[in-house]
């Protein structure tokens, strides 16, 4: 290893660095230990999710029903919250220290509270996990007012959010300190670009969750009397929608990483997808409006206007980069040699790489299903049919599970070799991953789309409405679609357990440098 | 090379395959875009508009006149009043932990303006099985106007968490 000390500029300290062996990038020490930390804390959000999601999945199996009423509906908190918040934004933190420092050859500004950062986001999630299994919030990840939820939960919530917030300045910091020290040539890597899409839409996301969530801490602490249910709805879909967006541009800039990574494909036209990364800045938060289509008290033509002219902004930064992406490793492989009929360049693609079959899945399952259903989910009449019913719940586990975690979990096979050091673990079973994961989270989306279109509810726990006082007998074809989506939760959780047992058994091998891109031979 | 800089001078004019993609992608945002506003034209069945604020005790007392006033049954253990408005286009659901009181006897082919609202915390409306569904706030009077064209009985079911007996919060409303 190739150790290089640098003078840091600003503190008189100095930043150790060491060369990597196959990229030859340049890696600070100090950032490199914020990532393997990050990237390790989201590991184990993801092992306590995805065991509630075993549990929660196998209670909406009919037949199954495992657990009782008021842990499903506690442990469904837990689920949203380790999934949707702290599995992804822990891993979006090592990403963006990665984005920052690793590909910009620079060095991490403010490392002292990058670990303040850690520090506040752990404390968060450690208190809502906390009080969420005491049975003090059982109030869903989206808390709503008047609901009420212990004061320590909004307190845990808005600390993880604070150190998130952290994170991004520094994130920015660093890029404007790389600029300037003239760290790189020209212009910021696309990936770099992605991930500071990532993170100014973060920026004013997470500024909407304050005010959503510290008025309710505040009502819940006794210091103001009330809090309207309407704004804190507004409010809070500003953070819990663009929250959305920004997983959604992480995940892209990682699709383009990966395309890098294993076709060595190139952007077809860089100007085209950082337009693209620009529309989601401009226009995707507007499309939070989708979340309260049917809420009382917003006018015709806010609801319109915001999901219509300005979502679809959104939607061609989206198609764009369903272009360029395919296309990129399209030309790629046709400039390898191959050229063999209209489709001789996929079948040739490296499909025995972890991280191809996993950029490929991730973009179908999103492509496919996710991002179609959410354009079908953002019409007013067709809402008004879906509002609330498990078709909500398939159309986020098609985006956020099959095609964020899915491309999150691909980029960790690289992760592991390049940053961590170690060789990784169980190899033979790393390829089936993202096969049995995406194929079980899509069986899963479809299946909770099709029992919605059937009545199911979400959050529910018994669509027999057995103890009701006025009996409900929905469609029996709804019990099918409900089995199929537990059949899917066994499968799905099946690629969860694979990629965990993958993840942590590779931090007990033997540390070694890595010896090529590919994380099946490194 | 996504992760690598650029080449100095990537602002290049797009390939004719890239333009006919965008273009294409921009004319079909486009084309949704006023669609969007078609549909609330050519569609029947649209979103409803109308909320007025108001507060939970004043929202109780209202329907709790409504419920006096036409009221023709009980049913079920705790005896659900069973109201038939007899031709009163103005009706009352309140949403409460864990149920949906009146059951509503209405008329087909007759227009009325349904008010919805909550006197505790947020509830989910969800009419079945023909799916519809609103969000039902306390604190706004949601009002939501509607001809019943189909006789039958329809469900009520609650479909936004509404605490721990959330899946116990049923109703109905019978078009005769
Ligand atoms: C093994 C994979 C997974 C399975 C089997 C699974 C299963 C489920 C199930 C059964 C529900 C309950 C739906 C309901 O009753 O309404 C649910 C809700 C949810 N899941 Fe997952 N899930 C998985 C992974 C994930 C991941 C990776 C994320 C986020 C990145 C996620 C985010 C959510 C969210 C946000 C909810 C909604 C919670 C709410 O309604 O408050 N899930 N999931
Ligand atoms: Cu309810
Ligand atoms: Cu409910």
């Amino acid at each position: 290893m190739a150790a290089v000390a640098t003078p840091n500029v600003f503190s008189g300290s100095r930043n150790e660095y060491r060369v990597c062996p196959v990229t030859t990038l340049k890696v600070d020490a100090a950032a490199e230990r914020l990532i393997i930390w990050n990237a390790v804390t989201a590991i184990v959000a993801l092992t306590l999710g995805g065991t509630y999601a075993l549990l929660i999945g196998l209670t909406r199996w009919p037949d199954v029903h495992l657990l009782s009423a008021p842990w499903f509906y506690r442990l469904l908190t837990a689920h949203g919250m380790n999934m949707l918040v702290f599995w992804m934004v822990f891993f979006e933190a090592a990403g963006l220290y990665f984005g920052a420092c690793i590909l910009l050859n620079a060095r991490l500004v403010g490392v002292k509270l990058a670990w303040v950062a850690y520090a506040l986001m752990l404390v968060g999630a450690v208190m809502v996990n906390y009080i969420i299994l005491a049975g003090e919030a059982d109030v869903m990840f989206s808390a709503y007012p008047p609901l009420e939820a212990s004061p320590l939960f909004y307190i845990g919530y808005i600390l993880f959010a604070v150190g998130a917030i952290l994170v991004c300045c520094i994130f920015i910091a660093t890029i404007l300190v790389a600029k300037k020290e003239r760290r790189y040539e020209g212009s910021m890597p696309l990936a770099v670009f992605g991930l500071l899409t990532a993170a100014i839409i973060a920026l004013f996301t997470l500024a909407s969750g304050a005010i959503a969530l510290i008025p309710t801490l505040l009502w819940r602490l006794g210091i103001i009397p009330a809090m309207d249910p309407g704004f804190y709805r507004v409010t809070f879909w500003g953070f819990g929608h663009s929250a959305q967006q920004v997983n959604l541009s992480a995940m892209i800039a990682i699709w383009y990483s990966i395309a890098t990574l294993t076709v060595g494909a190139k952007p077809v036209n860089e100007k085209l997808s950082r337009f693209a990364f620009v529309f989601y800045i401009l226009f995707i938060n507007l499309g939070s409006m989708h979340h309260l289509l049917v809420d009382p008290g917003l006018a015709s033509v806010t609801k319109f206007f915001n999901t219509s002219y300005a979502m679809y902004l959104a939607v061609l930064g989206s198609l764009i980069h369903a272009y360029s992406i395919p296309a990129a490793i399209e030309s790629a492989m046709r400039a390898k040699g191959y050229n063999k009929g209209l489709f001789g360049w996929l079948l040739n693609a490296p499909w025995k790489e972890p991280g191809f079959v996993s950029l490929i899945l991730s973009m179908a399952i999103f492509g496919f299903i996710g991002g179609p259903t959410g354009v079908v989910l953002g019409a007013g009449q067709l809402n008004l049919l879906a509002h609330n019913t498990w078709r909500i719940t398939g159309h986020f586990h098609a985006t956020v599970v099959g095609g964020t975690t899915l491309a999150f979990m691909g980029f960790t096979y690289y992760v592991i070799p390049l940053v961590f050091r170690r060789p990784l673990f169980a190899k033979p079973i790393v390829i089936w991953q993202p096969w049995v994961y995406g194929i079980g989270v899509a069986t899963m989306s479809i299946a909770m789309t099709l029992a919605g279109t059937f009545g199911a509810p979400r959050r529910h726990w018994d669509v027999t409405f057995t103890n009701a006082i006025i009996p409900v007998q929905l469609p029996s074809l709804m019990n099918l679609f409900l089995t199929l989506a537990g059949i899917g939760t066994l499968l799905a959780v099946t690629g969860g357990i694979m990629y965990v047992v993958i993840c942590v058994g590779s931090l007990f091998m033997p540390k070694r440098e890595a010896r090529s891109l590919s994380p099946l031979e490194a | 090379m996504a992760i690598f800089t650029p080449e100095r001078n990537w602002w290049k004019p797009l390939g004719r395959e890239e333009k006919l993609w965008v273009g294409i992608a921009a004319v079909w945002c486009v084309f949704m875009f006023f669609m969007l506003f078609g549909w609330y034209y050519l569609g029947t069945q649209n979103l409803p508009t109308v909320a007025r604020r108001i507060t939970t005790a004043q929202y109780k007392t209202l329907a709790d006149a409504f419920v006096t006033k036409y009221k023709v049954g009980e049913e079920g253990a705790t005896k659900v009043p069973v109201v038939d408005p007899k031709g009163d286009p103005e009706i009352y659901l309140v949403a409460q932990k864990w149920q949906w009181t009146p059951i509503l006897i209405l008329e087909s082919g007759k227009k009325y303006n349904l008010h919805v609202s909550s006197i505790d915390v947020q509830h989910g409306f969800s009419l079945q099985p023909i799916n519809i569904n609103l969000q039902i706030l306390p604190g706004y009077d949601f009002i939501v106007e509607f001809t019943p064209t189909t006789k039958g009985e329809y469900s009520l079911i609650c479909n936004e968490f509404c605490s721990i007996g959330h899946h116990l919060m049923t109703g109905r409303i019978t078009v005769k």
